[in-house]
């Protein structure tokens, strides 16, 4: 049950719930397309605390809660503030949890809002933690995938790009693993999802690996695209030599479904070309916007607003 | 007779069997038996056993184990068994086992992980499969094989 609780893994929010959540994101959506004043939150307070940079998430977060009246408090560099003076992660939750109602993180190391929830009396949202889960990037990717193709069964979802360091991905192959879809795999061989991931979720959902997207682009519902890092090869000439055909334009998004759509987590560098975005298939900036409308509707659940 | 039993006999304190071939020294390691240590210990390395075909026995006078010490062992030697040797007998004896929930004695394989940080938290550890041996951090979720698991033990 959301009412009362932290989300730190997308596991936490049951299917049944995950829809409700999705209906309520809807009604919220169009409330604030129609300029309707949402006051359910009103007294309640979010702490924000971002121990790594994010524009987005931050963003999106502070938006949604004063859409829904409540009030935010938040450390612009909690890094520089807290951490620098040697506190511990543990310390800085149980001093936020007297300041507010419900506190949302982000923290580069692995498991750091499970440790948060462990020391705090008030819910925590897992913004992002390390390499590890990003629940409500997964719940807007969801939200986008059955809004943009009504519904999520049956479909047929393509990840492309880095597999392996990429959060979002990882969480979203989690999520997905509880549908009944195909998913394609596609990447440099040093970049495939990491074999503890996939030994979760090979068992329940059909999986085919491939370095090459012109083999599933032509059957594929969704392309899920990612940045890949120059960083993450030791050797340029090796990410010259694969960048290209990882590189999505117009061309290849010719030879997509007529109603399929192409996502992204953003930012995007060079990975999708900008002519594409013109593209009826380009969902990207409506997955974007859907971080407002999910991430309102995650807090009114648990912070039990009507 | 035992063959076993040809290796020494002790009065008061504990008989770890069944120990796989060779693992005797990580035993050792696990119960710290250094130059420091003060109790005599018999070690048969690599001794016949019938249901084994080989296998080491350590036997530790006056010294009697603890939880800890057990749990630990059960990750290098998971059919062992424990005996609490008093006055020449047995009054004791069971099989170590898995332990369902790993808290605080093996360190997480991931330097990510917040288990590794300066926070005020015991590593843990949920036990996802006996064979071959597999646990899951509680924090990262990162999966450890037995391989990994002895090296950080
Ligand atoms: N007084 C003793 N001093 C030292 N070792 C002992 C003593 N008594 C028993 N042992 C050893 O303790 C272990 C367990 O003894 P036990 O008599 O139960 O063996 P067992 O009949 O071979 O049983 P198992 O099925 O466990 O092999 C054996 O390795 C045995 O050699
Ligand atoms: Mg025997
Ligand atoms: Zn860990």
């Amino acid at each position: 049950m959301l009412k009362g609780n932290s989300v730190v893994s997308i596991s936490d929010i049951g299917k049944d719930e995950m829809f409700e959540l999705f209906k309520l994101a809807d009604s919220y959506s169009r409330s604030v397309e129609q300029g309707q004043k949402i006051d359910s939150l009103h007294g309640s307070i979010m702490a924000t605390f971002f121990y790594e940079p994010s524009t987005r998430t931050r963003l999106s977060f502070e938006s949604a809660m004063h859409r829904l009246g409540g009030s935010v408090i938040s450390v612009s560099e909690a890094k520089s503030s807290s951490v620098a003076k040697g506190e511990t992660l543990a310390d800085t939750v149980r001093m936020a949890a007297s300041y507010s109602d419900i506190i949302v993180i982000r923290h580069p190391m692995d498991g750091a809002a499970k440790l948060a929830r462990k020391f705090s009396s008030k819910p925590i949202i897992n913004a992002g933690d390390g390499s590890g889960q990003h629940p409500t990037q997964t719940l807007l990717d969801l939200y986008t995938i059955r809004k943009e193709l009504s519904g999520i069964d049956g479909k047929e979802i393509t990840m492309l790009g880095d597999l392996r360091y990429g959060r979002t991905v990882h969480s979203l192959l989690l999520a997905l693993s509880e549908f009944d879809v195909r998913i394609n795999l596609v990447s440099p061989p040093l970049l495939r999802v990491p074999q503890h991931i996939l030994d979760q979720v090979s068992s329940r959902i059909r999986i085919r690996v491939t370095e090459n997207l012109n083999d599933v682009i032509s059957e594929s519902d969704v392309l899920y695209v990612t940045r890949i890092q120059k960083e993450r090869f030791t050797d340029e000439t090796e990410y010259n030599s694969v960048i290209g055909s990882y590189i999505v334009n117009s061309e290849i998004a010719s030879t997509m479904k007529k109603n399929s759509i192409i996502m992204h987590p953003l930012p995007r560098v060079n990975e999708i070309s900008p002519e594409v975005d013109a593209d009826p298939r380009a969902a990207y900036f409506r997955q974007a916007a859907n971080g407002i409308p999910v991430r309102m509707a995650l807090l009114s659940m648990i912070l039990g607003g009507k | 007779m035992d063959t076993t039993l040809k290796i020494s006999k002790i009065k008061d304190g504990t008989v770890i069997d069944h120990v796989p071939g060779g693992m005797a020294f990580k035993v050792l390691s696990i119960l710290r038996v250094d130059d420091l240590h003060e109790n005599s210990v018999s070690i048969g390395i690599r001794v016949p056993s019938g249901k084994m075909g080989q296998k080491d026995v350590i036997k530790v006078e006056n010294r009697y184990l603890e939880r800890v010490e057990v749990d630990k062992i059960s990750f290098v030697a998971p059919e062992a068994t424990i005996s609490i040797v008093k006055n020449y007998n047995i009054t004791e004896k069971y099989r170590v086992e898995l332990p369902e929930k790993v808290i605080g004695f093996i360190r997480c394989i991931n330097p990510n992980c917040i288990s590794n940080a300066r926070e005020p938290v015991s590593s843990e550890f949920k036990l996802v499969s006996r064979a071959p041996i597999s646990i899951r951090c509680e924090y990262c979720e990162r999966s450890m094989s037995e391989r990994e698991i002895l090296q950080n033990l």
